[in-house]
Parts: structure tokens; C-alpha cells; sequence
């Protein structure tokens, strides 16, 4: 019977697809709807072959429900490398601006890559480790099967989808303008019903959990998933100019679309970036060390206060603009006080450690986690110290942010997310180890490197910029053009693409690592009887 | 941690739960934790009392300071603004022609003049002033609609072929070939013509002289007989290397074909006459400024 209502609304999709792209108003809205209706006949047809069909034998309620995990796993390695490709192109293209080549002029210039490498990375990497792990960790610190049955691969392939959509978009040309919400508002809705399935799905599952309390990297979760819900709805309400077109019109003008957009866009960062991280760094550091959680006490507090604080602190993103200054000043006030919250789980994560520190000798992957929580230390101190308006006002506009960005994106998000994917693969493919730790190893300097020339390079050229943009002689004239900031600005950028590149190069070795671990590496002993079958040495 | 006692990590407990074999310790928080928490926290408290911050029904509180970003930036550029406010008037009063001959007047024009350029002409022209295809280099002495200073600030003053100033130099090139005022044949021989004039390679020197009478008959009467341009109309110089859209055979093939019509806007609504004047000054002195007759 379910599968006749399913027949039923992929045919009504696919038809109204069709429509759809029969009365497009611009290209990105007509691939869009050409897509909707491949995924929507495709799936019709494969629902139409299985209906009726004996049902194999069902999987055991009991047991983990870890394939759509198995393709998080993929799915992040595969998009952390596309969107570290693209990061690194187009900070080529900075130095570069040849490679903005004319015959790709309105598809591959930087304005319309960068969105596709910043959703790449924080949506499409950042996105797929925080569904697979949140999934793998919800299961194990519950003792219960994920809730909802196939409701998780719908939230799997509805976000690889919006991920589709999203980048085919930007090419196209179909953006709403808003920093790290650009996607249009047919994209904007088909995300929020995947993200309700998954607040359904982990929710679920906390519900019928079998272990009397809930384990804090699940609060960290949690608050993710709901926060995220919640400012993905209130920043993208807007009106569509038709339905037969992506374009839309927002809802607030002016300074509360500013407002707005970087309420969303810092939170952006506190709960998909910081809380959901934190959540992965709760589980994979204390299960890599071996070791208990430093606090219980402090996670609890400094969950409750990062969470009450983080929401307040967007302001600081419209410093001496058309910003009241009282809400720059509370922004502002609100940053510095989250100090000490974030620092809360840095100490809760370093100080797991005390008594296995010797680890980071012999363990690449702590190693890893290790130099993570470092740069979270660093990127969420450097914050507040930038939310301070003397500082912003050098500060702002000028690649330090940039370079602050990386610091937290390819530091603290992209080294916890490698170390979670090491950590994963071996138990998700029922492998006794890694491959080889060797090249945990390589891209663990390769990466570590390249963030050290990416930041120290944009550091440079932040304050550089700021100070020539600022600088002026006795009569109150600027000494500088913008163009002269931006040729000052050359070989700094040279260096950050190199710096990228190493990034990337460490993440290519980690695929093939991964790759050789699961086909290559030796499958752990079946604990059965049939284990003593293999032949003596 | 707090308590000296406890030195090692066995002298805790775990809270007792386990998920997935991880425990957590019972342990306090760490005091300077606490404490720097507690701190930020009391500095919030007070920098909000001094600064503008929190919002009420229909206003916010103004804080203690009297501090506001509008009021202040409103303060600097008063202050700046009244302490130059003596020489703006002078450069603004004086006769064009005096300012270069008083060294006070002429140093401070230079130097304003420049920050103006970099400001808003750089944009087109380039911060160095070379300019670039379609605009104008203006280190050199070849000038479309004169060099001199007073030529310099009209055309500051009232741009080049803008809608919104009607006193905007104007003049338009016919396009001959798309408006069919010149057969395809004649448009190549005209820049074989023209490649000639200006002591380049023809293209196919047979078409000279035919070519020659294509520009008498057509183009002469703007950049006249001898090809060296008119600043009146600003029709450029043909018989020099200089080209303003590329002096190869393709580009002007294009430029017969469709004209050109290169715009700037008129700056008078967006810069005082102190400002004008400043970087026309300095225009005027990159090298390739004209003396008055």
C-alpha cells in the first residue's frame, strides 16, 4: 500500500517537474526542475520494479543501522575534495585572474564559484560529516537503531539533492545574495523538509534510546539541528517572483535584512560550524583516547552558555554600518563574553587527554583531533578579540577574515571531520585498522602546513590592506588606491593558493587511504566458530 | 584542579554513567575558567552602561559615554573639512591659471588632486593613470579634447557623452558599416588607408590610395584632411601610434563598423569645485599638461 502512495507523489513530482521546465523563466529553474523530474521518474521506475516484489529478509531491528552512514562516509570525502578543488582554484584565480577564462565567462568566474566552494565545504563536507556522524554517534551512545527506518536515507539523498541544486544554481546564476544562504527559494524549501526528517529521525532516536541519560555530544547535536531549522527558515523568507522561475523577493528590506542575514550567517558558524562539531568532538576524541570525558560539569555549562550567548553575537558582523550602535554594541559585548564558552570546549577536549598524552607520539588521528582543538582554541579567541569594534574597524572588509575563517574552517572543522572519517572507516567496513597510518601521517603535516601558509598569508594581507585602506597624509587625503592594495596583495595570495593546495593534496591521500583501508585492509576476525576454519600458519 | 588534594586523575570519580564505553569525571570546573568568565561577563555589564546598548520600546539606552559612530564620523569630517577650509576656497577662487605659479596652492592641489584621482578616476583610467583599452592615458601629451587646464576641467567638470550633464562634451562617430554608410570593400580600404597614416603596415597595400579617397570623401571632416584629429570634437589623432581601441587591422575594421562612443560622467555632481580643480591640477601635471595660449 505504501508503495501505491509513493507511485502516486513521485508521478505528481515528475508531471509537475515537466511542467515546470516546460514554462521556466531562466535556466538554473529549468535544470532544476529537469532534475527534480530525473530523480522523481527515476525513482518512480525503481519503485514500480520493486512493488509486489517478495521482501528480502528484514534486517534485524536490533542491530545498528549503519549503511546510510557508509555513504555519509563517501559523500563527505567526496565533497570535502570538490570543495577544497574549488577553494583552491579560486584562490588561483585571486592571484591569478586569467583563469577566470573568458569562454567560461558567467559560469566559472570567481563571483560565481566562490558560493560554490563555501557551500561546498560548510554545507556539502561540513553537512554530510555532521548527518553521518550524528547518526553513527546518536546509535551508539543510545544503544538504538536509528528511528524511522528508510526516513534516514531520504535524509541522505534530500541533502545530496539540495547539495545538487544548490551548486547547479550558482553556476547558473541563481542566487539570492545571501553570504552562505545564496541558494533560491525552491532549494530553500526542498532543504527544510529534509531538515525536519532529520530533527525527526535523531530525535527518534534520543527517544527510544536504551541508556537512562542523554551523552552531551547529542545535546551538541540537538542544539545544531535546531538552531540550523530555525535560522534556515527566518533568514530565506522571501517570496517568489513566480513559480515558474528562481528568482524571489525577501520578505525584510534594509538594515533587518542585514540584520537578518548575519544573525543567520554568525550562527551559521556557532551551531552548524561550533555546536555540531562540538558534538563529533565529544564522541570521537574521549573513544580515540581512551580516556573519560575531563567534566561532566563543564560540558554542561559551557553548553548551556555557548548556546544562550552564541545566538547574540551577529551584530558584530555590522559594525559601523547603517547598524544601530546599540545593537553593535551588544553584538560586540555578547562575543566577548562567549569567550570563555567556546574555551570550555577546547578544555574539555584537550584535557580528555591528561594521562594519554603519549598518544600524540604514536596516534596520528589523535594527532589530529589534537591540532583541531587547537585551532578551535585559536579561531574562537580570535573571534571575540575581532568582534571588538577598534579591531573591526581594521579588521573588517579585509582578508584577516578570511583568514580567520580557515583558521576555524580547515582547522578545527576540516581536522575533526579527517579524524572522525579515520576513525569511522575501519568500524563502518568491519576493518581491523587503517591502511596505513603512514599516510594518516602525510596528511596530517600536508594539511597542517597549508593552513599555516593560508592563514599567516591572509593575516598579512588583512591588516596590510586594512592599514593602507585607513592610511592618510596630513591634509586627511588617502594615500592609497584600491588597486594598489589589491597588486600589494599578489604574492600573499600566491601563497594561500599554495597553501590550499597542500590542503588538498593531504585530503586526496586521505581517499586513497580510505579506499585501500576498506578494500585492502584486513577484515577483523569473524568472532564465530567458523573464524577457526582458516588454516594454521 | 581547585581542590590541591586531588592531584591525579584516580582521586576522581566518573559520574557513573557509560555510553559506548565513555565515562565522564565528576570534576569542578577550572577556577581560572570561572573566573575569566565571571570577568567578561562583569565587563559586559559595565561597557554596556557606558556605550549604547540596550534597546527599550521606541529608543535605546545612549550609555554614559555620550558615545555614537554618526556623531563622531560627523565630528572628524567637520573638523577636517574647517581645517582645510581656507585653501579649498582659495583653489577654488583663484584663476585657473594661478595655480601652478603659487607653490602653496599648487603642492596642496597636487596632493589632494592625486587622492581624488585614486579615489574616483582610478577606476577607469588606473591608479596609475595609464589608463587602458577605451580609456585614455593621461601621462602622455595626446589629448582628445585638449590639455590645457582649462580643457582638463571642463572636461572633469561636465564628463564626455553622459545623459546627465548638458554640457557634457559630445560628439559621435557614425557607425558606416552597420548603418550602411560604407560598403564592406571601402571600410577595408579606409584602414589599410589609416594603417598607412599612421606609418603602420597596410594590410593589403594595394588598397591605399582607393582608401584615400574613402576618407576624404567621409572621415576628413571631423579628423581632418591630414588625419591629425580635431579637439574640438574630440576626434582623435590618426597619424600617430596611438590608439585609444587598438591600432591593428581587426580593431579598426570594428571601430569603422560600429563607431565608438566612450562615456564619463560629469563630476560636478559628486565633487566640489575645490576637488575639480585639485585633480585637474594634477591631471594637468603627469607629464603631458598643455600651457594656455
Amino acid at each position: 500500500m505504501l508503495n501505491y502512495i509513493k507511485l502516486l507523489l513521485l508521478g505528481v513530482v515528475a508531471v509537475f517537474a515537466l511542467i515546470a521546465a516546460n514554462y521556466a523563466r531562466d535556466v538554473a529553474y529549468m535544470v532544476h526542475a529537469l532534475i527534480i523530474f530525473l530523480v522523481a521518474s527515476g525513482l518512480f521506475l525503481w519503485t514500480l520494479r520493486n512493488t509486489d516484489e517478495p521482501v528480502p529478509a528484514r534486517i534485524l531491528e536490533t542491530s545498528y543501522m549503519d549503511d546510510v552512514i557508509r555513504a555519509g562516509v563517501i559523500a563527505t570525502a567526496f565533497w570535502g575534495v570538490v570543495g577544497f578543488a574549488a577553494g583552491t582554484f579560486i584562490a588561483a584565480q585571486l592571484a591569478f585572474p586569467v583563469l577566470n577564462f573568458d569562454w567560461a565567462q558567467g559560469y566559472m568566474n570567481f563571483g560565481r564559484l566562490r558560493p560554490l566552494h563555501t557551500s561546498a565545504v560548510i554545507f556539502a563536507f561540513g553537512g554530510n560529516a555532521l548527518i553521518c556522524t550524528s547518526f553513527y554517534v546518536v546509535q551508539r551512545t543510545s544503544a538504538a537503531r536509528l528511528w524511522g527506518g528508510n526516513l534516514a536515507w531520504w535524509v541522505f539523498w534530500g541533502y545530496q539533492l539540495v547539495i545538487v541544486l544548490a551548486a547547479t544554481g550558482y553556476l547558473l546564476g541563481a542566487t539570492q545574495s545571501k553570504e552562505y544562504a545564496e541558494p533560491e527559494w525552491l532549494t530553500d524549501w526542498l532543504l527544510t523538509v529534509v531538515w525536519v526528517a532529520y530533527f525527526a529521525v535523531f530525535v527518534g532516536t534520543l527517544v527510544k534510546r536504551r541508556e537512562p541519560h542523554i551523552y552531551v555530544a547529542n545535546w551538541f547535536y540537538l542544539a545544531f539541528i535546531i538552531t540550523v531549522a530555525l535560522l534556515h527558515i527566518f533568514n530565506n523568507l522571501s517570496i517568489p517572483v513566480s513559480i515558474w522561475g528562481s528568482k524571489s523577493v525577501q520578505v525584510f528590506s534594509g538594515v533587518q535584512d542585514a540584520m537578518t542575514q548575519w544573525w543567520y550567517g554568525h550562527n551559521a558558524v556557532g551551531f552548524f560550524l561550533t555546536a555540531g562539531f562540538l558534538g563529533m568532538m565529544y564522541y570521537f576524541v574521549p573513544k580515540q583516547a581512551e580516556r573519560p570525558v575531563f567534566s561532566y560539569k563543564l560540558s554542561i555549562v559551557h553548553f548551556w552558555a555557548l548556546i544562550f550567548i552564541y545566538i547574540w553575537a551577529g551584530p558584530h558582523h555590522l559594525h559601523y554600518t547603517a547598524l544601530p550602535d546599540w545593537a553593535s554594541t551588544l553584538g560586540m559585548v555578547f562575543s566577548i563574553i562567549l569567550w570563555m564558552p567556546s574555551w570550555g570546549g577546547m578544555i574539555n577536549g584537550l584535557m580528555t587527554l591528561s594521562g594519554a598524552w603519549d598518544k600524540l607520539r604514536t596516534d596520528p588521528i589523535m594527532r589530529m583531533l589534537v591540532i583541531s582543538i587547537g585551532f578551535y582554541g585559536m579561531s574562537t579567541f580570535e573571534g571575540p578579540m575581532m568582534s571588538i569594534r577598534a579591531v573591526n574597524s581594521l579588521s573588517h572588509y579585509t582578508d584577516w577574515t578570511i583568514g580567520h575563517v580557515h583558521s576555524g574552517a580547515l582547522g578545527w572543522n576540516g581536522m575533526i571531520t579527517f579524524g572522525a572519517l579515520y576513525f569511522l572507516t575501519p568500524k563502518l567496513w568491519n576493518r581491523e585498522r587503517l591502511y596505513s597510518l603512514g599516510l594518516v601521517s602525510w596528511h596530517f603535516w600536508l594539511a597542517t602546513i597549508g593552513i599555516v601558509l593560508y592563514a599567516a598569508s591572509m593575516w598579512v594581507t588583512g591588516i596590510m590592506e586594512g592599514l593602507m585602506w585607513r592610511e592618510v597624509d596630513a591634509n586627511g587625503f588617502l594615500v592609497w588606491s584600491f588597486a594598489d592594495t589589491v597588486s600589494a596583495k599578489f604574492p600573499m595570495y600566491v601563497v594561500r593558493a599554495l597553501g590550499g593546495g597542500l590542503y588538498i593534496a593531504g585530503a586526496i591521500i586521505m581517499c586513497y587511504n580510505l579506499w585501500m583501508t576498506v578494500t585492502r585492509a584486513p577484515a577483523v576476525e569473524a568472532k564465530s566458530p567458523t573464524a577457526n576454519a582458516t588454516p594454521a600458519e | 584542579m581547585s581542590d590541591p588534594k586531588k592531584n591525579d586523575d584516580s582521586d576522581y570519580e566518573t559520574t557513573g554513567h557509560s555510553w559506548d564505553g565513555i565515562k565522564e569525571y565528576n570534576k569542578p570546573l577550572p577556577r581560572w575558567w570561572v573566573t575569566v568568565f565571571y570577568i567578561t561577563i562583569i565587563w559586559g555589564i559595565g561597557y554596556s552602561i557606558a556605550y549604547p546598548a540596550w534597546p527599550g520600546i521606541r529608543t535605546a539606552t545612549a550609555g554614559v559615554m555620550g558615545w555614537s559612530t554618526r556623531a563622531n564620523v560627523a565630528a572628524e569630517i567637520e573638523a577636517q573639512e574647517a581645517a582645510l577650509a581656507p585653501i579649498n576656497d582659495r583653489l577654488a577662487s583663484v584663476e585657473l591659471s594661478q595655480i601652478a605659479t603659487d607653490p602653496d596652492l599648487n603642492g596642496f592641489a597636487q596632493n589632494a588632486g592625486g587622492a581624488v584621482f585614486r579615489t574616483w578616476c582610478a577606476q577607469c583610467h588606473g591608479s596609475g593613470a595609464a589608463g587602458a583599452k577605451g580609456y585614455p592615458n593621461l601621462l602622455d601629451d595626446d589629448w582628445l579634447w585638449g590639455g590645457t587646464m582649462e580643457d582638463i576641467h571642463t572636461t572633469i567638470t561636465h564628463g564626455i557623452r553622459n545623459t546627465d550633464d548638458p554640457d557634457a562634451r559630445y560628439s559621435e562617430m557614425p557607425a558606416f558599416g552597420r548603418d550602411g554608410l560604407l560598403e564592406r570593400e571601402q571600410i577595408g580600404q579606409v584602414v589599410n588607408y589609416v594603417l598607412d597614416l599612421a606609418g603602420e603596415a597596410p594590410q593589403d597595400p594595394s588598397q591605399v590610395s582607393a582608401g584615400a579617397t574613402v576618407f576624404a570623401d567621409n572621415c576628413a571632416a571631423c579628423h581632418g584632411e591630414d588625419g591629425t584629429g580635431d579637439r574640438m570634437q574630440g576626434a582623435p589623432n590618426l597619424t600617430d601610434a596611438i590608439w585609444l581601441y587598438g591600432g591593428d587591422y581587426a580593431s579598426l575594421h570594428e571601430t569603422v563598423t560600429n563607431a565608438r562612443f566612450g562615456v564619463m560622467p560629469n563630476w560636478n555632481t559628486r565633487l566640489s569645485e575645490a576637488e575639480i580643480r585639485a585633480v585637474a591640477s594634477y591631471v594637468h601635471g603627469l607629464g603631458g599638461g598643455e600651457m594656455s595660449e
